[in-house]
């Protein structure tokens, strides 16, 4: 694991990748900040750094797209797979790298609340709890993009795939809102989601039966229940997908001053389940 | 030493792999050999963990390459088709890279890298950029690679393909240096290169095992038939005549050529040598010979017979005909050029 993250880290370092992404997020942060603190006044850094969370679809593509899509295009994974390395180690070793590059810049940003305490007062235990948000967000995003380049051989599938679902994600609030929210259509929802859940059962495992069952499972089981109570149906999808918003959790900590440990856990948590889906995406195209 | 057992791999439709089975013993150089597309490199892959099987065991040194996979791999090299390396690398850089991979201590590091690197003769080399190396050093580079660590055996998937002949026979002589510390595995589909190599051959066909024993008793399995062609001025009926008193005379085969001149094929009985009663039966009828030669049947009859039902085969093996002829070890990139794009 150690080997891979050093040779990671060293050609983000000699082919400009790293470099340019440093720069691209020191410069954002830059004129945020300068915009935001030195010129309006504001004193939290928190309120520069909400602002510039579209910053992620553009840097984490970037940073992103060359992990596994290079390697699988230039048959480097072969070696890196016939080596006496595990491959949760392989991928681990190549999550680390790509977040401390990204930790470049977030140090650098540590130093401006100092600045700002120069010209006024400041709640360090704001700031720096927001930067925390910001870096924890960028590291699930990562593992998001870092999923997506596992996936294919073109880095720039790998790049227009992230930059895509990250777009999802950063619109996610907004775009829930554009479900349906009465009872019905909640149901509806419910079931067509649950629906496209037992297809990609039925892809996985490829048995008629079992996925028949759960598919009259998934119908009857919300039917029943709307019968019964259907008040309960109200805004269901609604607020479980809202639930979900990785954008809200930076929020909480930069608007409404709230250290909301449940969604630090959730972006590590995120994370978490990327990383293994990456491995597991590897995994299986040793079986395919 | 490495057992393969019924080893099938599946691909949808496609059989890659048919039921392989064979041991690896330590010490000696094997080759693969077999056409395009017969399924070589889909069993190094699976050999070297990098492929799961359908089915089937490989067991190296006693472990499954599945339940104790890093156990198992730390005792193979492996160079695959194409060598795997970074391109911004420099080469002993990368070389320094493989060996943390694979775990040699951090002491030892040095003294391994240095070793591979003066076994491959890449040591003027060490400060390159991987790039920047002409295909034939990147191929040393990727065997430097395979050997670091010191593992049992080592693999290599078409060592020779792309190069030209004076590093063709570099690398052959490298292997043949690999060889006195290591097992080797080499896959190819040029037989002239297997047969001068390798120890033991194992032909496979369509992801079958068809034969594996070694190149003498190989062609000995063919042995029997052996022919002789003769060119002369002479035409059908006179050769015939000529040659009507020689009764171990199986089959005569005719060909006019546009000169003028016949070349005849005679095809003799098992364990008779009746090279210089043809020689005297020309020269009692003061008919000149203008060449007279004996073809003992090589191993690539061997492959012709145990691969003939293949259409592509027969394009291989003409290949490796093509091959024969420009005096073995010296063939021309061009034909080179061709096999890789078959």
């Amino acid at each position: 694991m150690k080997a891979i993250y050093k040779k990671e880290m060293r050609s983000y370092f000699t082919s400009m990748i790293g470099c340019v992404f440093i720069a691209f997020v020191m410069a954002l942060l830059g004129i945020y900040f300068m915009v935001y603190n030195l010129s309006n006044g504001y004193t939290s850094f928190g309120s520069a750094l909400s602002s510039i969370s579209f910053i992620f679809l553009i840097a984490v593509p970037i940073l992103t797209m060359r992990s596994f899509s290079e390697e699988r295009h230039n048959k480097t994974d072969q070696l890196l797979l016939t080596a006496p390395v595990s491959l949760p180690r392989v991928v681990m070793g190549k999550y680390l790298a790509m977040i401390t590059v990204f930790l470049i810049p977030m140090a650098v940003s540590c130093t401006f609340p100092l600045i700002i305490r120069h010209y006024g007062t400041v709640s360090f235990k704001l700031d720096y709890s927001c930067i925390l948000a910001f870096y924890l967000m960028g590291c699930a995003y990562i593992a998001v993009g870092m999923f997506l380049s596992a996936l294919t051989e073109s880095q720039i599938i790998a790049a227009v795939s992230t930059f895509a679902v990250l777009f999802l994600l950063h619109l996610w609030d907004k775009l829930v809102k554009y479900l349906p929210t009465s009872a019905s259509g909640s149901l509806i929802t419910l079931i067509i989601l649950l629906s496209l859940i037992v297809l990609l059962i039925y892809k996985v495992t490829k048995n008629w039966f079992l996925s028949g069952i759960i598919e009259a499972a998934a119908v009857i089981v919300p039917v029943v229940f709307y019968i019964v109570k259907s008040a309960s149906f109200e805004n269901l999808i609604t607020n479980a997908l809202k639930n979900l918003s990785l954008r809200t959790v930076l929020e909480n900590f930069t608007t409404n001053n709230i250290f909301d440990i449940k969604g630090l856990v959730y972006y590590v948590s995120v994370a978490f389940v990327f990383i293994f889906l990456t491995i597991q995406s590897q995994q299986k195209r040793r079986w395919s | 030493m490495i057992e393969v057992r019924h080893l099938v791999k599946r691909y949808d439709d496609n059989l890659a792999v048919d039921d392989l089975s064979f041991t690896i013993e330590p010490g000696k150089i094997y080759g693969f050999l077999g056409p395009n597309g017969a399924g070589k490199s889909t069993t190094m892959n699976i050999m070297t963990g990098y492929l799961g099987a359908t089915s089937g065991d490989v067991i190296v040194n006693g472990h499954n390459i599945l339940d104790e996979p890093e156990k198992a791999k730390k005792c193979i090299g492996y160079l695959p088709e194409m060598p795997p390396l970074y391109q911004d690398m420099l080469v002993r850089e990368y070389l320094e890279f493989v060996a943390e991979l694979k775990g040699v201590p951090k002491t030892e590091r040095e003294n391994e890298v240095m070793r591979s690197m003066r076994l491959v003769r890449i040591v003027d080399m060490q400060n390159r950029l991987i790039r920047n190396l002409s295909k034939g050093y990147r191929q040393r580079v990727g065997m430097a690679q395979a050997m670091i660590g010191s593992p049992d055996t080592i693999i290599l998937d078409e060592p020779t393909v792309g190069l030209d002949p004076k590093q063709i026979i570099e690398i052959r002589q490298l292997i043949r240096e690999l060889a006195k510390d290591h097992t080797v595995i080499l896959s190819s589909h040029i037989l002239a290169e297997v047969q001068e190599v390798c120890d033991y051959i194992m032909i496979i066909s369509k992801g079958k095992l068809v034969a594996s024993d070694t190149p003498d008793h190989l062609e000995e399995l063919v042995k029997g038939s052996e022919t002789i062609e003769i060119t002369t001025g002479a035409d059908e009926n006179k050769i015939k005549d000529i040659l009507k008193e020689i009764h171990e005379i199986e089959k005569i085969s005719y060909e006019k050529d546009k000169d003028g001149n016949t070349t005849a094929r005679i095809d003799v009985k098992e364990g008779s040598d009746i090279c210089e009663k043809v020689f005297f039966a020309f020269a009692d009828s003061r008919t000149a010979l203008r060449s007279l030669s004996t073809i003992r049947a090589s191993l690539e009859d061997v492959f012709l017979e145990l691969t003939k039902n293949e259409a592509d085969d027969r394009a291989a093996v003409a290949d490796t005909r093509v091959k024969k002829k420009e005096k073995d070890s010296t063939p021309k990139e061009e034909t080179n050029k061709d096999e890789s794009n078959l």
